[in-house]
């Protein structure tokens, strides 16, 4: 299916991505001909249930995998034509991403956390590290900056990681499940702290989810099955049905 | 490069710093096989250098042996007739006349006994080392000796004193006294503190077989040979063979190689060296595998958002070489404040050569042991690792 969606320019386009995979009992085509665009300041979720495909073009969005065949233009840029070292300094420079769990490295406190980001693009100065600092503070962490992440919750955790997913400025944030481990309170908070960092700072934002509830702060919900992007809720009546309805 | 370099740096040493109690764990467990590696070197020193002493601080080029005695200072037996020959070769500019021999020395104060080396050697020739302190040897009969710096730690005798040693000559244990002229620097032979007697008092005092009392002959174990040209030692070696009869000739590393035991044990002892580092390559292998694989979805992450190989590569390897460089500066300062509580009997040296291959090697084997898990921290899919595949 190649769906074409209306945005404001794009950040992220792609063009019939494949991805297959050869097993001892044939090939799985885990995604199948997918093309979608995300503008700069637009936030959506991939839904979709078990086996869908949502994380494996989740994977391939964050450079993470190369696909069988397809275009993922980042900026412009081919993320399949890159080699492996070209990918790895386009998840560290253009691409931000938060994970279920285990998000943070755990030696290093709150702030050195989202300062990582800025080290590892040599953007760490002093204007850097006032910003992090903010960042922290915003999202509601400012008496928790210099504290490791055993020593905070999983949503603040979460929060640490949605930091460093901004930090340094990328065009594209991914979240995949950010919200498995946290309860329904802490998990409307955080996804609505995100939704709101991703409009203000004009990012490119997905959400990758299964609980369909977090979908009222996206702007669009795309939902794929067996491999294929099915359908696209747009604009809040849809939205609000696709959740009301509860089910893929 | 600098970039890599810095960030690897901060990520290990923060991570160090954060679980300082486990790497300080690691680097004690370093220090001890820093303390058991560089003891067994110094027990190697010190059994080898109590072995080779006085043989490797002689300023002698060659040693003449008897023939066919393999280079077995006991077993050569040299007439006194033999010298002249030796020293009217051409190169020789001199040579001294040697023997060896096991007495006791009765020490003053209870009557106990020391074991030691008599040296018998010639009075201004080849052999009769320096002294440091007092007089060197007068003459061929005088009934003086040089006593080393081991023997006057032992016994606390000094220039001016007398000393008794007990010999058996025959059947009969004899008495025989000597004036310390001299005190020398460490001089061991044969694991012994030695004393340094003429020759031809050596001869008369020396333990000997029944046989032996009543002879007029003065026999020494080898002839020390001094040549007016080192770089001719072969030269002179197969001039020395050819013109002088039923001798064979050696250098100083033969000689010493040639010692009773020595080879073997030195061979052990380094052998046992050995097997130590490669248990430490082991520990802190099996130490870092377990680590990362205890962090394969830290790692993971690192990876995924954006952290280059060499900079998890070269993390590690920093991080390895930390945790071996403090544990092996513990290992030898608790090396050297053990070594402060030996008392001079143990053969125990630490020499500055064999410490420090020993130290190098120790720093060698945290990188080596740790090459295993460098490598599998690189070749982390954070896919995988993050359950994302």
């Amino acid at each position: 299916m190649n769906t074409e969606i209306n945005s404001t320019p794009n950040a992220l386009e792609t063009r019939s991505v494949v991805k297959t995979y050869q097993t001892d009992f044939g090939t799985i085509q885990a995604v199948d001909e997918v093309s979608l665009q995300v503008g700069a300041g637009e936030f959506v979720a991939l839904v979709g249930p078990s086996g869908s495909g949502k994380t494996t073009m989740l994977s391939i969005l964050a450079a993470l995998l190369q696909p069988t065949s397809g275009q993922i233009l980042l900026d412009g840029d081919d993320l399949a034509g890159m080699n492996d070292k070209e990918r790895v300094a386009m998840r560290r420079e253009k691409i931000g991403f938060t994970f279920q769990a285990n998000n943070l490295v755990p030696y290093l406190t709150a702030v050195e956390n989202v300062e990582l980001m800025l080290r590892l693009n040599k953007r760490l100065d002093k204007a850097g590290k006032l910003r992090a600092r903010e960042l922290l503070a915003r999202l509601g962490l400012g008496e928790r900056l210099h504290n490791l992440p055993g020593q905070m919750s999983g949503g603040q955790q979460q929060r640490v990681a949605i930091a460093r997913a901004l930090i340094h400025n990328p065009s594209l944030v991914l979240a995949d499940e950010p919200t498995a481990s946290l309860d329904t309170e802490r998990a409307y908070q955080v996804v609505e702290t995100f939704a709101g960092l991703i409009h203000e700072q004009n990012r490119a934002g997905i959400m990758v989810t299964h609980d369909l509830r977090m979908c009222i702060y996206v702007d669009r919900v795309l939902m794929m099955r067996d491999g294929k992007l099915v359908r696209i809720y747009t604009g809040q009546e849809e939205i609000k049905e696709l959740i009301g309805g509860g089910s893929h | 490069m600098k970039q890599i370099l810095t960030i690897s740096t901060y990520l290990a040493v923060k991570e160090i710093w954060r679980n300082r109690g486990r790497f300080l764990l690691v680097s004690l467990v370093i220090a001890l096989i820093t303390l058991l590696v560089l003891f067994i070197a110094a027990l190697g020193e010190g059994l080898g250098n109590g072995n080779r002493e006085y043989i490797s601080k002689l300023n002698a080029d060659l040693v003449v042996f008897q023939g066919k005695s393999d280079f077995l200072i006991q077993a050569s037996r040299l007439g006194r007739d033999r010298l002249a020959a030796v020293r009217r070769v051409d190169g020789v500019q001199d040579a001294g006349m040697f023997g060896a021999s096991s007495v006791n020395l009765i020490l003053a104060d209870d009557n106990s006994t020391l074991k030691v080396a008599m040296l018998g050697v010639e009075p201004g020739h080849t052999g009769e080392p320096r002294v440091l302190e007092g007089s060197q040897l007068s003459t061929d009969l005088a009934e003086e000796t040089l006593i080393d710096a081991n023997t006057a730690i032992r016994t606390g005798l000094t220039v001016g004193d007398t000393l008794t040693v007990r010999v058996t000559q025959g059947t009969r244990d004899e008495l025989f006294k000597l004036r310390v002229v001299g005190v020398t620097d460490g001089q061991q032979y044969s694991l012994q503190p030695s004393i340094f007697v003429p020759f031809f008092t050596w001869d008369r005092i020396r333990p000997k077989s029944e046989a032996e009392v009543n002879s007029l002959t003065s026999v020494a174990n080898v002839f020390l040979v001094k040549l007016d040209d080192t770089a001719q030692v072969d030269v002179v070696s197969q001039r020395l063979t050819a013109q002088v009869g039923n001798i064979e000739t050696a250098d100083l590393k033969t000689t010493i190689q040639s010692l009773p035991g020595y080879s073997a044990q030195q061979s052990t002892l380094n052998t046992q060296g050995g097997f130590t580092l490669f248990i430490g390559i082991l520990v802190i292998g099996g130490f870092f595998q377990i680590q990362i694989l205890q962090k394969v979805s830290q790692i993971g992450v690192l990876k995924a958002i954006g952290t280059a190989n060499p900079i998890v590569a070269a993390s590690s390897i920093i991080q390895i070489v930390i945790v071996t460089v403090i544990g092996v500066v513990i290992g030898a300062l608790l090396t050297f404040l053990f070594s402060l509580t030996f008392p001079p009997t143990v053969p125990i040296v630490f020499n500055g050569t064999t410490s420090a291959i020993a130290i190098i090697a120790l720093l060698l084997i945290g990188p080596l042991g740790g090459l295993v898990s460098i490598r599998y921290a690189v070749k982390i899919e954070p896919l995988k690792a993050l359950g994302l595949s």
